[in-house]
């Protein structure tokens, strides 16, 4: 089963989990499998046309991937999948 | 009157913010931020992390994504939670812009320190509440390490 390592920011969706395992064969699979498993996650993860939202970067291992032309990436037990949300600011609007 | 939350943070750690933007004016710093949150949110270490704002770096900034993965592994690794991030206002008051309000994320503390012509004048903590605005926390800052 892959893992997906779910960031600090999200866990207050996840029962403060810090990581899940899912048994899905792709990507994006992996991560429809999380929300349906966490749906006050879904908003946080995807958009109204169910992408994964811009702000929110995925990686398989050490490697981004787009999860729009690469969700279908296949992934394995040892598989690990990280959500890594987008961090930025600045002084004036 | 509602209370203000509050975070907890070593002497250590303020200063080791101070210092990061001093050293980095007139361009923004940012930082992680790690400790704990039971009853209480304690911050216990700051960590640098490069400002990666392709361009000006004076009024923006931004942490690779791959910094950021990083930095959740090093709080899993040494049993901490990652718990927000710091940056500098250089020559802006410590209050969040709507641009940092638009980027932020929920439960992280964003720690901002405003720098004066070089020196640190104010530091502030604010945190989204369910409506996506930011609400400031009470800074509460302890001399000892030991928390």
């Amino acid at each position: 089963m892959a893992k997906i390592i779910i960031p600090t920011p999200l866990r207050k969706f996840t029962d403060r989990s810090n990581s899940f395992e899912t048994s899905s064969n792709t990507v994006v699979k992996s991560l429809e499998n999380l929300v349906e498993e966490y749906p006050d996650l879904k908003k946080h993860l995807f958009d109204d046309e169910d992408n994964v939202r811009s702000f929110i970067k995925i990686y398989v291992g050490d490697d981004e991937i787009d999860p729009l032309n690469n969700g279908e990436t296949s992934v394995d037990e040892d598989t690990i999948i990280s959500i890594v949300p987008a961090i930025a600011g600045g002084s004036i609007n | 009157m509602k209370r203000m939350p509050e975070v907890t943070i070593t002497q250590e750690v303020s200063d080791f913010m101070e210092k990061h933007a001093e050293e980095t004016y007139n361009n923004e710093c940012c930082g992680f931020l790690y400790g704990h949150e039971n009853d209480a949110r304690k911050i216990t270490l700051a960590q640098r992390v490069e400002n990666t704002k392709d361009g000006d770096k004076r009024r923006r900034f931004k942490i690779d994504p791959d910094d950021y993965r990083k930095a959740e592994l090093f709080a899993v690794q040494n049993n901490l939670d990652l718990l927000g991030v710091y940056h500098s206002h250089p020559d802006h008051p410590a209050r969040p812009s709507e641009h940092d309000r638009k980027q932020a994320v929920p439960f992280f503390s964003y720690i901002i320190l405003s720098v004066m012509s070089g020196k640190t004048a104010a530091i502030t903590s604010w945190q989204l509440n369910d409506d996506h605005q930011f609400e400031e926390e009470e800074i509460k800052t302890l001399q000892t390490k030991s928390l």
